[in-house]
């Protein structure tokens, strides 16, 4: 356990001290948002009618950006090495990397995604259901990230092939979310589309760990 | 299943079954499109545009058949390391990428007379397409590393992460309201399509399956020899 909290807490720190990483995505967050009401003319309600969908879709590029960072740095400097003869498992180190990414990725977006459903015009009833959609969605793709992060160590082109393996995957995810959005923006029930949504999550952090875990040993040998 | 890990004894095998398999190919598909095409009623509300079914339907089949046998292939590659475990899983993508296209596109082309849409984002539409995508995800990161080995590794945990998809493909019909018509043939109380139809179906069904060992065939005994030729260089220029 300690082991494990000494990983959060070393990406934690390391991600303090590159804060640009963490920033940089955000900002990629923020300005892809700007981009729609630039692109489409300042309509409120095609804006409001599309808000669930640019504020998802952008989320899930940004955190594709965040990626190439999970294990390609400690894959160069050997550090990935050093952890996995730490003795912790590989598939509860790949646990530790995605909360670690949730907390510096998921989790500001979490708080971020209000707010530009401001600028979005998002109809007022729905800000509670994107927070619920971000908290249950974020960590699935933090953690379906890992997975793909593992994959890709030392291929060539990792960023884009990362994001060409992991979007595919995280579709479901995307389809619930923005159908509960558009649920409480219409003023419907969001429960069965917010149980799916669960139930992925609930699925995802036992086995998304192993699968990474997995992934990890055939990079490291 | 071991015996044939050799590849001399694969491919001796392999050598004599092709001939056979190819002949039957193209048999089924002769008898398989000519009932399907002239020799099998239209029906009573789709008319001709059924079809379309010959094409599309055993096309399905066969894309989540390759699927799977690419995450069986992937999963025997972990386990024991064999490499035609991998040249076979290497070899099932982009045949079974194929499949999915053609199941895809002919979807398409019935849907519009039917549906009076190309394209909905159903839920069988949309876990096809998932795998279609699934299988150029498979495809890039194969081919992304240095050593085909550790592509191969890769690849195979990616295969085995995918195959989720496969009962989502074939239950979302039942799971979700959908513009796709439910299971008509793999059900649990017996098909309900009329057995004339049926005939045309499976014969196009074993020929799109026979297409697929022969495909099979060719492309492990092609990859095999590009992996030895890769040696062969390797060993040349380190000399």
């Amino acid at each position: 356990m300690s082991a494990f909290l000494a990983v959060i807490a070393r990406d934690l720190r390391l991600a303090r001290r590159q804060g640009t990483d963490v920033a940089m995505t955000l900002a990629f967050f923020v300005v892809v948002v700007a981009m729609f009401p630039l692109g489409l003319g300042p309509t409120p309600e095609l804006l409001a009618r599309i808000a669930p969908a640019v504020l998802w879709v952008t989320s899930l590029l940004a955190a594709m950006l965040s990626f190439d960072r999970l294990f390609q740095q400690d894959s160069e400097d050997g550090g990935l090495d050093q952890l996995a003869l730490s003795g912790l498992p590989l598939s509860l180190l790949a646990l530790a990397k995605a909360c670690a990414h949730w907390l510096t990725t998921g989790l500001p977006m979490l708080v971020l995604a209000p707010m530009l459903g401001i600028s979005l015009n998002l109809a007022p009833q729905s800000y509670g259901v994107l927070v619920a959609t971000l908290a249950l969605g974020t960590p699935v793709v933090s953690l379906f990230g890992v997975v793909g992060a593992a994959l890709v160590v030392g291929a060539r082109r990792a960023g884009v092939l990362v994001a060409l393996i992991v979007l595919p995957l995280l579709i479901p995810i995307l389809i619930f979310a923005v159908s509960a959005i558009d649920a409480a923006s219409a003023g419907l029930s969001v429960r069965v589309h917010l149980l799916f949504l669960g139930a992925i999550l609930a699925a995802a952090i036992p086995l998304a760990p192993l699968a990474a875990g997995a992934a990890l040993r055939q990079a490291l040998d | 299943m071991h015996r044939f890990a050799n590849p001399t004894r694969f491919f001796r095998l392999a050598n004599t079954v092709l001939p056979v398999l190819a002949a039957v190919t193209a048999v089924l598909f002769a008898s398989g499109l000519y009932y399907g095409l002239f020799d099998s009623p239209p029906d009573y509300q789709q008319g001709d545009t059924v079809r379309i079914m010959y094409v599309h339907v055993p096309a399905a089949w066969a894309a989540m058949a390759c699927y799977a046998t690419m995450a069986l292939a992937g999963a025997s590659f972990l386990i024991w390391k064999h490499i035609l475990a991998d040249l076979a899983a290497r070899a099932a993508a982009p045949i079974g990428a194929g499949f999915t296209l053609i199941a895809l596109v002919t979807g398409s082309l019935w849907g519009q007379p039917m549906w009076g849409t190309w394209w909905v984002w159903d839920a069988r539409l949309t876990s096809v397409l998932i795998l279609f995508f699934l299988y150029l995800g498979y495809i890039a990161l194969v081919n992304a590393f240095d050593d085909p080995d550790r592509g191969g590794r890769a690849g195979a945990v990616l295969a085995l992460v995918g195959a989720v998809n496969l009962p989502i493909i074939k239950f979302s019909v039942d799971w979700w309201n959908t513009l796709h018509q439910p299971a008509s043939v793999l059900r649990m109380d017996g098909p309900s399509i009329a057995p004339e139809m049926l005939l045309p179906l499976l014969l196009m069904a074993g020929a799109y399956f026979a297409l697929f060992g022969v495909m099979m065939i060719l492309r492990i005994r092609s990859l095999y020899a590009g992996r030895r030729l890769r040696q062969l260089r390797l060993a040349a220029a380190s000399e």
